[in-house]
Formats: C-alpha cells, structure tokens, sequence
C-alpha cells in the first residue's frame, strides 16, 4: 500500500463505525464501543504510519505526500479533489488522532459503561443514577448507563470522520465537506440530552452562528474558484504566479485585493468555527453536551480546524505584503484575535462553572493563535495549536472526571446541587489523585508554567513573535490575557481540588475508572514532552539541547520560510512574570473560600463582575439584536403577512378560480356536450329497438316471406345496377 | 333431344310449388316436404346442365348425389325437430311455434 492510499483510508473507518452502529449494532453497547473505539484506533494506526513517514521524509513542504483524484467534470476540465500530507497537516493529524483516540476511550468510562439501568432513566436526558443492594441489604444510589449510549458512539464516529477529511484534504472545497459534518455533529452532540430545554437551545444557538461564519466562508470559496479555477492548496497557496496575481487586482471593496477579500472571507468562517468575537457566543453554551463532546470538539479538533484552515490560507492573507509588514487582512485577523484572548479571559475570571470557565479558556487561546497568525507567526500558531489542544483536552476531560465524581457524590448523598460549580467543590485531590495531578499538569501548561509544559514553549513562541516584529499593542494585550489566564486556572484548581471540601457531596466523590484516567495520564504526558519539539535554538541553557523541530518542519509549509525571531530576554521574563504572578494571584485570592462564601472577587469588582459573569452581555445583546427581531419578522413578516396573507392567498385564490373554471366545464362543457352525447348514444339505441320490435313476430314463414321479397328485392336492384347502367 | 328449356322450366315450376308449400302450409310436416320439393327442383337444374353442358365429367351428378344425402340427413334432423316438438306442445302448427317471438 503506497502512503497516498493510506492517507485516503485514514477517515474511513470511523464512517464505517458509524454506519454500522447506526444501522445494526445499536442495540448492544459494548459492540457498539468496540466498533467505535476499533474504527479510531485503526484511523490511529494510519494517522501515525503517515505522520511518522512525514517527520522522516526530507523537504515534506516541497514534496508533500499527495493522491489525485478527478471528482466530476467542469466544463472542459475536471474538478480535481485529492489527499495532501505537508508539514502542516502532519502536525495536526498528529493531535487530531491522539486526541480522538483518548477520547473516545475516555468515553466509554464517562458514559458509565457496566453500571446499571438507571430506575427512572430516559432517552434525551443524562442519567439519573440506579439504586443497587449490596451484600448487606443496603441500597445505594450509583450513576447509571447513559440510554442512548450507542447512539453517542456512532456520534462522535461520524465527528471523527469529519475532522480526518478535513485534516488529510488538499481541496479547500472537501475542507468545507469535512468541516460542515463536524458542524452537524457538533449541533447532534450539543443536544444529545435533548430532554433538557437549554441544550435544545444551545444546539440551535451553535448551528445558527456557525451557520453565519459558514456562509461568508462558501463565498470565499465560491469567489476563490471563479478567482483561480482551482481549490487545491497546492495550486493556489504554494505559486508564486497566482498569489502575485490575486494579490495585485484589486476589488474595490475597502481597497482590498482580491487575495484579500477572498481571505477575509475564509476567516470569518473561521470565526465562527473557532469561536472567536464576535461569533464567540456559541462555544459557553455549547458545555451542555456530554463532556468528552466538549472537549474534543469544543476544545480540541473542531473549533482548531479554523485556526488551521487560516493558517492553511496564510499565504493568501498575506500576499502583497514585505515580510514583517502587515496586509489589510491581517490586521483584521491580529485584531480579532487579541481582542478575543482578552475579552474571553477576563469573563473566564468571573464564571462559576467549570466547564464554563474551560470554554472561555479555549476562546481565549484561539484568539492568541489568531493574533499569531495575524502578526505573520503561523509558525508559532501552529505550534501554539497543537499544544493547546493537548492541554485543552486533558482539562476538558480532567474536568469530566470531576464533574463524574461528584455527581458520584451528589447520588450518594443525596444532596440538591449544582455538580459543576466549582463553589461546590474545594479538597478533590485527596479523593482524586489522578485527575488531580493531571488537571494540575493541563491547569500549568494552559497558564504557561515555566520550561516544563508546552504551553510555556507555544505561548513564548507567540510573545517573542510580536515583541520581534515591534507589535506592540497585540503583544501587552496578550500578556494581559496569559495574566489572567493564569490566574483564572489557578482560581479553578484551587477552587475544585486545594482546601477542604465545601459540600458533603464533595466529600463523597470518587476517583474514575481506568478508560478515564487512562487518557487523562496519557494527554498529560504528552502536554509536557510535546512542547519540546519547539525550543528555540538560541534560548538560554536548554536552547540547542533539542533542535528546534517544530520550527523546522512547520516552517517548510509554505513557499517563503520565516526567519525565527533572534532571541530576546522582554518577552521571556514577560512570560515568566505573568505566568507565575497569575498563578500566585489565583492561589493567593482563592486558597481560602469557606462554605457558602461569594467569591471574593465580586465585592472587590462590584457590578464589573456581573457584567463579566454575564459575558459582557453579549447574549442578550444579540438577543435584542437578532433573535428577537427574527421572532417579529418571523412571527409579523412571514407568519402573518408572508404566510397568511400572499401564499395563502395565493394559493386559496387559485383554488378558487379552478373551481369557476370547473364549473364553467361542468355547465358548458360536460354535461351538454359529454353527457349529452352519451345519453343519446343509449336513447337512440333504445328507439331504434322499438322501432323493429314489431317485425320480430317469432312466426318462421314470416320470416322466410321477407327474406324471399328482399332477396328479390336486392336481386332486382343489382340487376338493374348491372345491366342498365353500364 | 329435349330443349333444355324444358328443364329448366320444369325445375322452375317445381321450385315455386315447392316455395308455395313451404311459405302457405300451416303443417310443419308439408313444409319439410315443400322444402324437399325445391331441393330436387335444383336437382333437375344440376342433372340438366350437366347433360347439355360437360356430359363427358362426372360433376353434375355427384352435386346430385350429395344434394340426396344433405336433404336426407336434413329432413332427419328436422322430423326429430318436429317430433320433439309435438311432444311437448301437442302440435306440429307453424302458427303456435312462435317461441322466437321476442
């Protein structure tokens, strides 16, 4: 098998899963897991035959592992789709695969695989847990099996296959394939407990604003086609001649170039996707999915595949402009970004709920790879992303594992409360020692913990690759954002695992099964050894012990290499500083909440902290904005104006004038015409049968009378025919 | 050798007081044998031609011969008519037969 068939098997089996648990095997649900957590290990299996190959191959960038394939015909030519493996893509397959595989391991612990039926579970809400008798006549509450776990399985297969195709295309147009399945998941996973009114709505809230990134994205799309006549990134993103030529007509829109425009576009699909402000609104709301749900695609593969959909178009943002300078387009994206990194991260401080506070993390390290790729360090971005996703992953699913304990917890106390506010938590390390020292790892390599984790190694990338190129805004921005990202992850360690446990409930918690921890050990490890494959060269000590690998290998993606930025002791001690001064902050404000305490910040805030807890308001913004004002069009416009009155009239007023026609027809038509002729077909038989009844005497001799006088009657007239009138 | 007009005038005469029979008599019975009349008024026809026109083939009198047997067998078939008939309606009166009668 040569490696470009490979790379075309590589999503499959997660489809093939999919299908068959959706069609056969649903009923059984360890066949079910079996097939689905199978499918991502073989998709695994390739993924690191083809990324291994790719690390080892010389000069990838020049020479990526590509397979053609003619799709349909256009005109004289043939729409051409295909497979590339380049740097870049290798790099994401890499923490695509490893991701989904430990989640979907991870999955068949957090649905709790081997418990019992719960006594009052449903399908469309999450388990409420079953009662069981031990050996001593004692009955006690355990969690339950989730109902539609087969379902969830064939899910995330179908997810799975998503995000492979997306990662292993070199067609922007099987992208958007690719990355509109893993939309419709992420829609299916968001409301899978579709029993509860607030996922329902997340779920539609999550279509609704991808939906408006998505739209913009097809018209980049549609606009790059007509623009090039080709979608395939080798053709367009990897020659000179095209990039010249897109970047220097111009469309007179905002004096962009056409490389511009088409890229602005892309990117605002790639807001939506990846969550960022505006359209961020999203990714909060999408928490009320299943947890491995949130953190593979709300944290891990489907929100990055923006980030690596703007990297891939890098060169298409950036045409026109010197190296180091800015394009129109990129100022958007740098802007965007860092805002986003901000603004995410300051409501991040103000949230209660644990998943809450992740997702705004993740919107906020998106918006740092964003602003990376703005200022022109895709490297770092990449690099950045890949890491985040790790990290991200692990704290999405260190945090499942907490939310499982005391849910444990809460069934077995019986208590009434919130299982994911983290005010109702406090001590887990003792009960949870391996999700504890686990988050602890994602919590340090999220904050930027000095040398040891990877997010130290991406997170400096990006500060040295603005304090370089002289961007000054965006990099004080991001400092103040990894400040308080710091600072909001050391809130939440301290607050779930450091001190006493604030709720009994807490106190009864319990440590998961393996097929959670397991995934939890291995995305921890790999959150502290895969960033040094990015050390720069010329960092103090350590520089040059390993060589700067990521660089070297990312950087070859694209047709102009960058220069990795000289080193500089600013943006290191910068690193340092808000690193470990947010991590002492949180420590310092958080170490000691007594049960039923405020958070300490909300009376220091005031009413800033209420707007920071309700996201700036952002909801009810939009609310105001867009979703009430459908309602009324929907409700006036379409309902009572466009609905009832133009299509109903229309269509009651062609039923009306058919009726007059018909009945026309009817009067002048059918019953003269039709019915009269026949009637008179049957009448005049009739009268005709009256007519000759009377000679029909039954009297023989008659009979052979008017047989003799006609037949000498005929006989006289063919006489006279043949004789007198020759 | 007598003209052949004789015949046929014969055979017409005899025709027409076959046809009389059959179309005035009343009794079944006689028109069976009105009916045999006509028949062998078309015999002396066919036997007469036959002599004057083609004396040397054998047709004429073979049309004879099998005209004998179709009224033998006919007059079988119409005596049984008859017989059955009278069986059930006490009469053999053309007048009371009307059963064709609409």
């Amino acid at each position: 098998m040569t490696i470009g068939t490979l790379i075309w098997l590589i999503p499959l089996p997660p489809l093939l899963a999919f299908f068959i648990i959706i069609l056969i095997t649903n009923r059984n649900k360890r066949l079910s897991h079996t097939l689905s957590v199978g499918s991502a290990i073989l998709s695994w299996i390739g993924s690191m035959v083809v990324v291994w190959a790719a690390f080892n191959s010389e000069h990838l960038g020049l020479h990526p592992f590509t397979s053609y394939l003619a799709w349909f015909p256009t005109g004289d030519s043939w729409f051409v789709i295909g497979v590339q493996i380049d740097p870049l893509s290798a790099g994401t397959l890499f923490f695509v695969a490893w991701t989904i595989l430990m989640i979907f391991i991870y999955s068949v612990g957090y649905q709790n695989f081997g418990q019992p039926k719960g006594d009052y579970d449903r399908a469309g809400l999450p388990p409420q847990g079953a009662t069981v008798s031990d050996v001593h006549g004692h009955s006690h509450k355990v969690p339950s099996i989730e109902p539609m776990y087969s379902r969830f399985f064939a899910f995330i297969g179908l997810f799975a296959f998503g995000m492979y195709l997306l990662v292993v295309t070199g067609n922007l147009l099987i992208l958007f394939v690719g990355w509109e399945i893993m939309g419709l998941c992420s829609y299916l996973l968001i409301g899978f407990w579709y029993g509860k009114p607030s996922a329902r709505a997340a779920m539609i809230k999550a279509f609704m604003t991808t939906r408006v990134g998505d739209v913009f994205m097809l018209l980049g799309i549609a606009y790059l086609y007509t623009a090039t006549g080709t979608l395939n990134y080798r053709e367009i993103f990897y020659n000179e001649d095209v990039l010249h030529q897109l970047a220097t007509t111009s469309t007179g829109i905002f004096g962009l170039s056409v490389a511009g425009l088409i890229g602005l576009l892309l990117f605002i699909g790639a807001v939506g996707k990846s969550a960022q402000w505006p359209l961020h609104v999203w990714l909060p709301d999408a928490m009320e999915g299943p947890t491995p749900v949130s953190a593979m695609i709300h944290a891990a593969t489907m929100v990055s595949a923006g980030v690596y959909m703007t990297i891939r178009i890098f060169p298409l943002v950036s045409a026109g402009a010197e190296y180091g300078q800015l394009t129109p387009t990129m100022t958007v994206i740098a802007f965007i970004g860092t805002f986003t990194a901000i603004f995410a991260s300051t409501i991040a401080i103000a949230q209660n709920d644990i998943k809450r506070v992740l997702a705004y993390s993740t919107i906020s390290q998106l918006g740092f790879m964003f602003a990376a790729i703005g200022i022109g360090a895709y490297v770092a971005a990449a690099f950045h992303l890949i890491m985040h996703a790790f990290f991200k992953a692990l704290l999405f699913l260190g945090s499942g594992s907490v939310i499982h304990g005391m849910e444990h917890g809460v069934l077995h106390t019986g208590e009434h409360i919130d299982s994911q506010d983290m005010f109702n938590m406090g001590g887990l390390r003792k009960k949870m020692p391996a999700t504890f020292w686990t988050f602890l790892i994602g919590g340090l390599a999220l904050s930027g913990f000095p040398i040891l984790t990877a997010g130290f190694w991406s997170k400096d990338e990006i500060f040295a690759d603005a304090f370089g190129h002289n961007h000054w805004a965006v990099f004080i921005t991001l400092a103040l954002a990894a400040l308080l990202t710091a600072y909001y992850t050391m809130r939440q360690i301290t607050l779930t695992f450091l001190g006493k446990p604030r709720t009994h409930a807490a106190e009864h918690a319990h440590e998961s099964t393996w097929t959670m921890t397991l995934p939890l050990v291995v995305l921890a490890v790999l959150s502290v050894i895969a960033g040094w494959v990015g050390i720069p060269e010329d960092f103090p000590v350590l520089g040059g012990t390993i060589p700067n690998f990521m660089h070297e290998f990312v950087g070859e993606t694209l047709l102009e290499h960058p220069e990795m930025v000289v080193f500089s002791y600013i943006p290191l001690l910068t690193s340092l500083v808000v690193s470990l001064g947010g991590l002492t902050l949180g420590w310092l404000v958080y170490r000691d909440i007594k049960v039923g305490a405020f958070d300490p910040v909300q009376k220091a805030l005031g009413p800033v902290y209420t707007v920071l807890k309700k996201g700036y308001y952002f909801d009810e913004l939009y609310d105001f904005l867009f979703v009430r004002p459908s309602y009324w069009l929907a409700k006036n416009f379409a309902y009572m104006w466009m609905d009832r009155k133009v299509i109903d009239g229309i269509i009651n007023g062609v039923g009306h004038i058919t009726g007059l026609i018909g009945e026309f027809l009817r009067i002048f038509i059918d019953k003269p015409i039709i019915n009269g002729f026949g009637d008179w077909v049957g009448k005049t038989t009739k009268k005709l049968g009256f007519l000759f009844r009377p000679i029909q005497t039954g009297r023989v001799q008659q009979y052979m009378i008017i047989a003799l006088v006609s037949m000498m009657a005929f006989s006289a007239i063919f006489y006279y025919l043949l004789v007198f009138t020759r | 050798m007598i003209p052949i007009s004789w015949y046929l005038i014969f055979a017409a005469a005899l025709f027409c007081i076959g046809l009389f029979g059959v179309l005035a008599r009343r009794n079944a019975i006689a028109i069976l044998m009105g009916i045999e009349l006509m028949l062998n008024a078309v015999n002396v026809n066919l036997i007469a031609f036959w002599r004057y026109a083609t004396p040397e083939k054998i047709n004429g009198q073979v049309f004879a011969v099998i005209v004998f047997a179709v009224a033998a067998a006919e007059v079988a078939v119409g005596l049984a008519i008859f017989i059955s008939v009278y069986r059930r309606r006490g009469t053999v009166s053309t007048d009371e037969i009307d059963l064709l009668k609409w």
